[in-house]
């Protein structure tokens, strides 16, 4: 009998109250009346919910903001940090001042402009790594713990493997490995996504395995459910949400692995601007001039910011009970 | 009321007619987010020594919040007790300091729970967790406590008690574990014993060789029971009295027997007579309509009116008190008399 | 569909063992746990047939296997003459169509992220020949309709009703293929009592509206004596007693049958200290190491030598009506259980 969560009842976090709630004869409609004419689903209802969260729309705003900052940079500032004349020496780490709000930096350039023009390869790097991990890592992690067995055992070793590797050492290696290949920021895309995979793939697996062991699982194989509508159906939105949280924390961690790799020389390299090389450059005289390495922070910090939300809010979203 | 001081205990058996445990108008909230849920609304029920009272009653009723506020062990906050005494042996619990409740729980007034699992500490072996009673609240040696945690073993008929006393949780089964919970409580010879569902969750021929076991260690020791459970079965069974709640109250009370052979509230009587019986097979089972009160809305007036046959008009507005029908016996029903007839409203 | 009283479930020598292995590249057997093993029984159209047992008796692992959810390790499950248990592929879908189950969890039974119109249209999903796409959602609304519960909440999710609602709603969903088959595993025992009653009713409207056979599994013996035409008593793995209704309640022959039925509580205070009780000693032995002989041996009073050396088969014996696994078997009226 259910009766142990008692005191659960009373406690709003508990589904039993929610049920309990919507145990009188007319409970409120919580979808809207015209909805009533398409059947709803997840995905549509997230939507429908998305769209009336002020988190969504700010984190939204702000992410469309930085794309066309990464895009269009010259919208923004009508200096060209690649062209050398901007710069000049002399003014090395001065100031703010009229015509450069951020002040200069080590080599007396506009603050301001090479954060604006740095956000393309920052922004590349962290959104294009954290997609690859996700379905790479997400897709092998649903695999693995749906069908276990010898599926799950060869992906779990083989992601071992990758844990082993020292990520920092690993990336150096990729990328000093393929420098030559052409592909510019991409090398440095590949080497972080090939390290950071495996921990996707564990959390994915995890909470897989967790969604697996539900009835609901066991009644949809009853019906004859195939594997493919088991895994899409769900496994996955059952475990997505630990996904969307760690991999939107993650995109921050790779602009900033961005800029220990370019420290180290072999990501994004001068003259080519980026939002970690800035603030590798900028460390050495922090403390004489800090505004060259606090602006490039910050961006950083708002980026990370406005992905956070929205995979908070996404995730949110994705759940029925919390709309 | 209390007249003892906040540090005083509570005197050593009865006083007078005192009852050993009497609630009093106890009344319980839950602060929450979605609202203030009066979880227990106004219950009072009192034991003497060697009796069982069984409170019976669905999920949400607020039986087992009563048998925590009793116990001191609610969480607060979130939960708040706006009014009402627990009186034991004449003495308000709810007044005394919380060095002087520690001194009353799990030593005068013990608890067993309906998941002995996880009632125990998986990583203790079950002699250290049994023999940890005497040496905390006694003082005695660890050779002394395990020497006593055997006995206990013994009196709650675990075989091999000697042999077992080093074994942990997971390595006895459902039944055997349910003991152990048994024998921490007793223990210390508590006065009263409270058994929140204490066999929902074993097999029936378990909970068979469970429920004897409390009715002989009750024999034995004189201790007051208040059994906690949904069962009609366990209570017809052993229980002396039972309190009957609903939606926070109690709608009835009475002596077993009473209950049993005519009830005076239409949900004692829908509950009843929901029991599938032999010559009725073939035909529907009577159904309470509806569906428990939610506790952030209630209903107005009687909590049991939308799902009630004998509803009249101001069952929707009045909220009935506590009738009394006989000396021991009381229903919160304004129509009793008619559900006593059995005269369908 | 078959007509009533028609066999249309045959199970024979069915026998599940779980594996139990040693090492982890690899795997050597050491053992098993018998958890179905050897059982035999036919179910007809409209019939009800009740499986008793405690914990560990192997009843669950019995619906698993019936509904194809695990392969037995030897035995047959024909349904209309095919075996269940050998189907595959776009055989096996087919046949489920045919036997569906209501699981006992109300709240893990339902996906929490699916709406109830595509929990309950999932089986339409799946079996795209049984209704086309567009008769889906009015085929959902029906469906919810004969369960009890309000149409226009399709589009809402599990966790805004309430326990015995979301029985419901796995109700409406174990009917959409229209089985002949609904395995019933515990389908009340996470209900409120007062719930349980509403959800019984319906399960034998639904039988007489569409003539419905159900394997009713409970450990409430007096639920399974209201709904069942005919019971299996199980422990550890076997049946030791399978009858009508009124034959074992009234006249069990199997000692374990007597306990489990004295057992339980009557609801009744009348009488409680006369009453007879027989209060068996310990647990249950392990299903990864069964008694040899009868099973029930090492808790049975009337246990003799013949028992540990001579498996007795579940059979008709002398002085009773029905099958019993016991060498000893007498009927005896231990308690009416209601």
């Amino acid at each position: 009998m259910s009766e142990t969560p008692q005191l659960g009842q009373v406690g709003p976090a508990f589904p039993e109250t929610q049920s309990l709630t919507e145990n009188q004869p007319s409970p409120p409609v919580k979808q809207p009346k015209k909805k009533e004419a398409k059947p709803a689903s997840l995905w549509r209802d997230a939507w429908y919910d998305l769209r009336r969260r002020p988190m969504f729309i700010f984190s939204l705003v702000l992410i469309a903001i930085l794309l066309v900052m990464s895009f269009w940079p010259s919208l923004f500032t009508s200096i060209n940090p690649f062209d050398a004349k901007t710069c000049e020496l002399s003014t090395a780490r001065q100031g703010p001042s009229a015509g450069h709000i951020f002040g200069r930096d080590n080599l007396g350039c506009d603050v301001y402009a090479k954060t604006i023009y740095g956000a393309k390869n920052s922004i590349i790097i962290g959104v294009a790594t954290t997609v690859i991990t996700a379905l790479v890592g997400g897709l092998l992690g649903l695999l693995a713990g749906t069908r276990g067995g010898w599926t799950d055992v060869l992906t779990s070793r083989v992601t071992e493997v990758f844990f082993a590797i020292p990520s920092i050492l690993g990336a150096l290696l990729i990328t000093a490995t393929f420098r030559d290949a052409g592909i510019g920021i991409w090398i440095v895309v590949i080497a972080l996504s090939v390290l950071a995979w495996p921990m996707t793939f564990r959390i994915m697996r995890a909470a897989v395995i967790t969604a697996r062991s539900q009835d609901f699982v066991l009644a949809a194989k009853a019906l004859g459910a195939g594997q493919a509508r088991i895994m899409f159906r769900h496994l996955l939105p059952n475990a997505l949400a630990p996904v969307i949280v760690v991999a939107t924390i993650n995109l921050g961690g790779f602009i900033a692995a961005e800029a220990a790799l370019s420290f180290l020389g072999v990501g994004v390299q001068s003259p080519d601007i980026s939002w970690g090389l800035m603030i590798a450059d900028a460390r050495n005289r922090f403390l004489e001039a800090p505004l060259p390495l606090v602006f490039p922070a910050l961006f950083l910090s708002i980026t990370v910011l406005a992905f956070i939300m929205l995979g908070d809010a996404v995730r949110d979203a994705l759940d029925p009970k919390l709309r | 009321m209390s007249k003892t001081s906040p540090h005083a205990l509570p005197a050593e058996g009865g006083l007078g007619n005192e009852p050993l445990l009497a609630v009093d108008d106890l009344h319980v909230e839950f602060a929450t987010r979605a609202g203030l849920v009066r979880a227990v609304n106004g219950v009072s029920y009192s034991l003497q020594a060697g009796e069982t009272l069984a409170v019976l009653g669905e999920s949400g009723s607020g039986k087992s919040v009563t048998a925590q506020a009793i116990m001191g062990i609610l969480d607060m906050p979130p939960a708040r007790i706006p009014k009402g005494e627990v009186r034991f042996n004449g003495t308000d619990l709810l007044r005394l300091s919380e060095e002087a409740r520690t001194q009353v729980r799990g030593q005068r007034i013990a608890m067993i729970f309906q998941d002995a699992l996880s009632a125990l500490n998986p990583v203790f072996t079950v002699g250290w967790q049994i023999s940890e009673m005497f040496r905390v609240h006694r003082g005695m040696g660890k050779r002394d406590a395990v020497k006593k945690a055997v006995e206990l073993m013994d009196r709650v008929r675990i075989p091999g008690a000697k042999q077992r006393v080093n074994d942990y949780p997971h390595q006895f089964s459902g039944g055997m574990r349910q003991r152990i919970m048994i024998a921490m409580a007793i223990a210390l010879d508590p006065e009263v014993l409270i058994a929140d569902e204490p066999t929902t969750a074993l097999d029936v021929t378990v909970q068979a060789q469970v429920m004897e076991l409390l009715a002989e260690l009750q024999r034995e020791s004189n201790m007051g029971m208040i059994l906690i459970t949904h069962d009609l079965g366990v209570v017809a069974d052993v229980a002396d009295k039972i309190a009957v709640m609903y939606g926070g109250r109690i709608v009835e009370n009475a002596s077993v027997h009473d209950i049993y052979k005519a009830p005076a509230h239409p949900y004692t009587k829908g509950l009843l007579e929901s029991i599938p019986r032999v010559d009725l097979k073939g035909q529907d089972l009577y159904a309470i309509k509806g569906l428990p009160p939610n506790l952030l809305d209630m209903p107005t007036g009687c909590a049991f009116h939308p799902r009630c046959p004998y509803r009249q008009d101001n069952c929707v507005t009045d909220s009935p008190p506590l009738y009394e029908i006989s000396g021991t016996r009381n229903s919160a029903c304004h129509y009793w008399r008619e559900v006593l007839d059995g005269d369908q409203g | 569909m078959a007509t009533k009283g028609e066999t249309i479930l045959e199970v024979r020598d069915l026998v599940k063992h779980f594996p139990l292995n040693q090492g982890i590249m690899f795997k050597k057997q050491i053992g098993a746990i018998k958890a179905v093993d050897g059982v035999s029984f036919d179910l007809a159209s409209g019939e009800t047939l009740g499986v008793v047992g405690e914990s560990g008796c192997g009843k669950s692992t019995l619906a698993k296997v019936l509904m194809a959810l695990e392969r037995p390790t030897s035995g047959s499950v024909k349904i209309n003459g095919r075996d269940i248990a050998k189907a595959k592929g776009a055989e096996l879908k087919r046949m489920r169509r045919n036997i569906q189950m209501v699981m006992q969890d109300p709240y893990t039974s339902l996906n929490p992220r699916m709406t109830v119109g595509d929990i309950v249209g999932e089986p339409f999903d799946i079996h795209t020949e049984v209704a086309p796409k567009g008769d889906r959602t009015r085929k959902v609304q029906e469906l919810l309709e004969v369960v009890g519960l309000n149409p226009d909440h399709i589009n809402r999710y599990p966790h805004q009703f309430s326990g015995g609602q979301r029985q419901r709603i796995g109700i409406a969903r174990g009917l959409a293929l229209q089985p002949e088959i609904i395995v019933c595993d515990e389908p009340v025992s996470a209900l409120d009592v007062s719930i349980q009653a509403q959800v019984i009713n319906l399960l034998e409207r639904l039988q007489n509206e569409f003539n419905l056979a159900y394997i009713f599994i409970a450990h409430d013996l007096s639920v399974v004596r209201h709904i069942s035409d005919r019971v299996a008593v199980m422990y550890l793995g076997k049946v030791v007693e399978l009858g009508k209704d009124v034959e074992i309640y009234d006249k069990p022959a199997h000692p374990y049958s007597q306990a489990l039925l004295s057992a339980v509580p009557v609801p009744d205070p009348e009488g409680r200290d006369q009453r007879e009780r027989i209060i068996l000693q310990g647990d249950p032995p392990s299903p990864a190491n069964p008694p040899s002989g009868c099973r029930f041996r090492t808790r049975c009073w009337k246990a003799q030598e013949i028992c540990a050396t001579e498996e007795p088969l579940l059979q008709i014996r002398p002085g009773t009506s029905h099958e019993s696994a016991c060498h000893f078997a007498e009927t005896h009226d231990v308690v009416h259980v209601n």
